[in-house]
């Protein structure tokens, strides 16, 4: 079952989610998911035509909040908790690909 | 080798509401950094998004202006990256069922009419601000949660001049919906761009390039048309058009590749979760429809068949929906329609320009407008008087009151300038004789003693009418 | 101070009777805990100096004789965060995390007059079912301190069948309350998904996530999750259907007479071990003779459960768990040169094996390519799912089954075989994809090791469930029985 998923694939799902695997973490997460997809691919054999998706079990439909401004005051707390701050904003080391705007 | 060009437009404006799109944080901008920011709009362990009714209702007022229909049944999704003004690294958008499609509004470039068509319009949170320096980046989350709606067009767009003419449209009507402020240079309207070239002929279009720091409707035609020129410059010389972003330089009108695109993003996106499903009855539909203002080419119409305002009074008039409404207001006040055009496109664009104002922060009221024109057009005061009332009129002044105040009323009585005219007369006999002679200059010069006379107050009309009686009398 | 003899009714009279007051009930509480954690090791922090503070602001007010919640000391999942007490999830991502806010069930129970002693240990995340993927502490089970406590809420579990605390609060997100109840002879309830409010539950599987009681008996239950349950404006998916008073009905009258309970093949099949069978089996006599009928039914989509949920839970976690990125707080990296290294760094050093597996099997299942193949389909077998338990419920009042295949394993045994400690999940992680209540009660033992039976109902009616679960407990003997703490070993 180890077929299921490559090496190649795993180090890029790890890119995709930030992680970084060592060699031997990379042998051995191989192989535990390659397993688990394999159970995965089981799903195969359910026929699943014409049936809708459900994504969510929640009665509620439709609820809203009023637009009403509610400062809750939480600025000096949250800054408080953050590894590193300067003049009120987060700090982080510098943003090498301007990939945004 | 001729080509045809195909233009996109993904259009981003910021909503004007109280509170942010998931968090009730408020929406307000010029603060001390993270100021309008909680644990929500943080990403903190534990919190849950709740979504702003008004958003919805004013991405419903959008849809509408753009005639688009509304998709009744509608979620939120999640689209996953990692940035540090992104905080829970996914934004809460919409991409599977965006709340309305298929919608277009009417351009018009060099005469030609032509609907531009809209292929969706979604309602999404936008990102925090990162600002950079040296070797660290600043985030403040101020803006995290600020509602956006995203509109994308259809592939309908052949060129920089309609694409220039398609987003002055949907500013415009945009902005006479007011659910946005829509102004570029304030970043409540962000504006992406791509564009591709094919040999007229071919079926499937280019390869397309997008465009960055497009910070006007201008740069954005500018940018386009040396993107075009560039594009098909490239493809006569056999060469092939890259998948790019490239960005707008300012300064030489160029467009400079920033970065080659390898394969497409992996945003992995899935349905929301954490918010129930929008299920948009025909009454909300109905309320919204019935509460919006009315849009900008109706009014047009409206000014010029029923108002007698010219075409190009009535364009300017709707440039905005303050300007269109404080003309709406004037004329329900009393004012002559053509006077009042005259004078909003006139003095009153020319005292904005020159203040840097807009009209809604200047202490201008349409009711003061209307009582100025009325003293015009009832002869009360001369329109030399009317540089002074408006002057006062802009300092919040009543007209009628100001011109009392500063002793500007017109002599209009004839009873009292006969005996003024009958006096000049006396003292140039021979004015009286070069009337006689023909010398048609002699009336100019005696309404001038007159004047002169009377402090200017005088209504130049009457004096004219009375002096001619007196002299072929 | 143990809570063996005592359910919240008897410890309610004590308290109004002033046979003792808050604060020595309190401090009877720390003193024994701090022993008996010395092996079951089910706490990840102790709260003591508030609690102390808290229960002589109680006694000042006076014990509220209409509120039998009114001074009990409670224990609380460290995946609920608590307002100024660190709250870690079990993970080196969290290890110093001081929350600003407090969860909403958690301010619930705080707004009863209970007493919250401390966090409980967990699976890092509430990703695991044996407490063991913890970052700190190995927690055992109250019954034998060579097995697993279960999990993910093993340390409530523990807490609650060690007589630590007579009420501890869990999550369960594929059966993280009802397994770990199982494994530990006590009462464990995953209400309706929608019942209580996620908001403050650092999220694992967002569709699936719900919050429920730990207690010794079914009557506790009740009386807890009355008080925490309600529509939250804060979580737009909490039903604003109205929360009865579960524990009033519960009563000398109350009876399964009549009551049509559905067991499915499924769960008695092929896998389940035989002494967990032949006590599913002889419950069921047991219903019989109490007057209710039960008859066999089929779930047959039941065995896609497993590859629907982790596809489902993981996808959810890869997502929810993006946001623990090593900027605005928690872990970050010491030695980074950029962002990416703040990304990278601090998130392979803060997140164990279990929690990567997860949300690497996440990403891949949402990523381009396999949407389809993986999420979408995985949604779809959800549905089918949900469509066999309506139709067995159509002519059901409930269904019975194991909560588990097995008792309580060996610590250490499955760690390293993650397809096997999925598998465990087979029979909770229906009713988690379907969003309705389930609940485990004590029905029997295996060497020793306790069994659960799980009692799975329609949506949003707890109440049969507690009836059916307080009649059988009323003519059983398994809750009675109590364990030699730190068991045969």
């Amino acid at each position: 079952m180890a077929n299921n998923i490559s090496q190649d694939q795993v180090k890029h799902v790890a890119e995709l989610a930030k992680l970084e695997l060592n060699d031997k973490q990379l042998d051995y997460f191989t192989d535990q998911l390659g397993d688990i997809i394999g159970l995965f691919e089981t799903l195969n054999e359910v026929d699943t035509t014409d049936v809708p998706v459900t994504t969510s079990v929640s009665d509620q439909l439709n609820v809203m909040r009023e637009d009403v401004a509610d400062n809750w005051n939480q600025k000096e707390a949250l800054l408080a908790n953050a590894p590193e701050t300067e003049n009120g904003y987060i700090k982080v080391p510098t943003i090498i690909d301007e990939s945004e705007d | 080798m001729n080509f045809e060009t195909t233009i996109g437009l993904e259009v981003h404006v910021e909503l004007k509401t109280n509170s942010k799109i998931f968090s009730p944080s408020p929406v307000e901008f010029g603060d001390q950094p993270n100021a309008n920011t909680n644990v929500i709009d943080w990403g903190y362990p534990g919190v849950l998004p709740t979504t702003n009714k008004g958003v919805v209702a004013s991405g419903i007022m959008a849809a509408l202006a753009l005639h688009a229909d509304i998709e009744k049944h509608n979620h939120f999704d999640r689209k996953n990256y990692f940035y540090p003004d992104n905080p829970k690294a996914y934004q809460i958008t919409q991409a599977e069922k965006p709340i309305a499609h298929d919608g277009w509004i009417e351009v018009e470039v060099e005469g030609n009419k032509k609907k531009i068509g809209i292929a969706e319009m979604h309602i999404e949170e936008d990102a925090g601000k990162n600002t950079h320096e040296r070797d660290h980046s600043y985030v403040d989350l101020n803006r995290q949660g600020t509602p956006l709606i995203e509109i994308v067009s259809k592939p309908d767009i052949s060129s920089p001049d309609e694409a220039y003419a398609y987003l002055e449209a949907l500013r415009q009507r945009i902005q006479f919906t007011g659910v946005s402020d829509v102004k570029m240079e304030e970043g409540s309207m962000r504006v992406d761009v791509n564009i591709s070239v094919r040999p007229i002929g071919q079926k499937e279009y280019g390869t397309k390039t997008e465009l960055k720091n497009l910070n006007s409707f201008n740069y954005v035609r500018k940018g386009l048309a040396f993107e075009e020129q560039r594009q098909q410059r490239v493809l006569m010389s056999g060469g092939t058009i890259q998948q790019e972003t490239r960005r707008f330089d300012e300064n030489s009108g160029k467009t400079i590749l920033m970065r080659v695109k390898e394969g497409s993003d992996d945003y992995r996106y899935f349905p929301e979760p954490d918010l129930p499903a929008l299920e948009i009855s025909d009454d909300w539909i109905k309320e919204v429809r019935d509460s919006m203002p009315e849009m900008p080419a109706n009014r047009r119409d409206r000014y010029v068949n029923d108002l007698g305002v010219t075409d190009y009074d009535a364009m300017v008039l709707t440039q905005t929906k303050e300007m269109s409404d404080f003309f709406d207001a004037t004329v329900n006040a009393g004012a002559d329609a053509k006077m009042a055009a005259n004078y909003l496109q006139g003095d009153v664009n020319a005292f904005l320009n020159d203040n840097h104002l807009d009209l809604q922060d200047t202490k201008l009221t349409p009711d003061n407008l209307a009582g100025m024109v009325k003293l015009i057009s009832d002869g009360t005061i001369s329109s030399k008087m009317a540089k002074k009332v408006f002057k006062g009129i802009t300092e919040g002044n009543e007209p009628k009151q100001f011109v009392e105040a500063h002793g500007l009323v017109q002599l209009s009585d004839p009873a009292k300038l006969q005996p003024i005219i009958d006096a000049i007369l006396a003292d140039n006999q021979q004015s009286i004789e070069d009337f006689n002679n023909g010398k048609d200059r002699a009336v100019g010069y005696l309404v001038g003693q007159i004047m002169k006379q009377t402090h200017g107050k005088a209504n130049p009309q009457v004096v004219n009418k009375l002096l001619i009686a007196s002299l072929k009398g | 101070m143990n809570y063996f003899d005592k359910d919240l009714t008897s410890l309610h009279d004590d308290l109004v009777n002033k046979k003792i007051t808050a604060e020595e009930l309190t401090k009877q509480t720390f003193a024994n805990m701090k022993q008996t954690d010395q092996t079951t090791q089910a706490f990840l922090n102790l709260n003591e100096d508030e609690a102390v503070r808290t229960a002589q602001e109680i006694d000042k007010a006076g014990i509220d004789p209409e509120n039998l919640l009114s001074g009990i000391p409670v224990a609380i999942k460290d995946n609920l965060v608590t307002k100024g007490l660190t709250t870690t999830a079990a993970s080196k991502m969290l290890e110093n995390f001081k929350p600003i806010y407090s969860a909403t069930a958690v301010e619930k129970l705080a707004a009863k007059q209970t007493i919250n002693v401390g966090k409980t240990n967990m699976d890092e995340f509430a990703m695991g079912g044996s407490t063991e993927n913890s970052a700190f502490k190995v927690t055992t089970n109250a019954w034998d301190k060579t097995k697993v406590p279960g999990g993910s809420s093993g340390g409530s579990a523990a807490a609650v069948a060690s007589g630590q605390v007579p009420l501890a609060l869990g999550s369960d997100t594929g059966g993280s309350i009802r397994q770990p109840a199982s494994f530990n002879g006590v009462v464990g309830m995953k209400p309706t998904y929608g019942r209580v409010s996620r908001w403050g539950l650092i999220a694992f599987g967002s569709s699936l996530d719900e919050i429920g009681p730990i207690t010794r008996s079914v009557k506790d239950n009740a009386v807890a999750l009355s008080a925490i349950a309600g529509h939250d404006d804060h979580d737009l998916t909490t039903s604003t259907k109205e929360v009865p008073d579960f524990a009033a009905e519960l009563n000398e009258k109350t009876t399964v007479k009549g009551m049509k309970i559905g067991l499915p093949k499924e769960f008695i099949g092929e896998g389940v071990d035989e002494d967990v069978k032949n006590a599913v089996l002889a419950a069921a006599d047991k219903y019989r003779e109490l007057g209710a009928t039960v008859d066999e039914v089929s779930l047959p989509h039941n065995k896609y459960g497993v590859a629907a949920y982790y596809i489902i839970a993981s996808s959810e976690a890869s997502s929810n768990l993006q946001r623990f990125d090593g900027i605005r707080y928690g872990y970050r990296a010491d030695d980074v040169k950029n962002l990416e290294d703040v990304y990278v760094k601090s998130r392979s050093e803060g997140f164990g094996d279990e929690v990567k597996r997860r949300i690497m099997l996440g990403t891949y299942s949402l990523s381009a390519g396999f949407y389809d193949a993986y999420f979408k389909k995985a949604a779809k077998v959800r549905t089918l799912i949900i469509r066999d338990f309506q139709k067995v419920m159509e002519d059901h009042d409930f269904i019975m089954g194991p909560v588990a295949p097995t008792v309580a394993f060996s610590i250490g045994a499955e760690i390293s075989d993650p397809m096997t400690m999925y598998m465990n999940d087979i029979l909770t992680i229906p009713v988690n994809l379907a969003g309705l209540p389930g609940m485990s009660i004590p029905a029997g033992f295996s060497n020793g090791m306790p069994i659960g039976l799980q009692l799975i109902g329609k949506p949003f009616d707890e109440e049969t469930l507690y009836k059916a679960g307080y009649v059988f407990e009323q003519n059983t003997d398994f809750h009675k029985k109590t364990p030699e703490l730190g068991g045969q070993a």
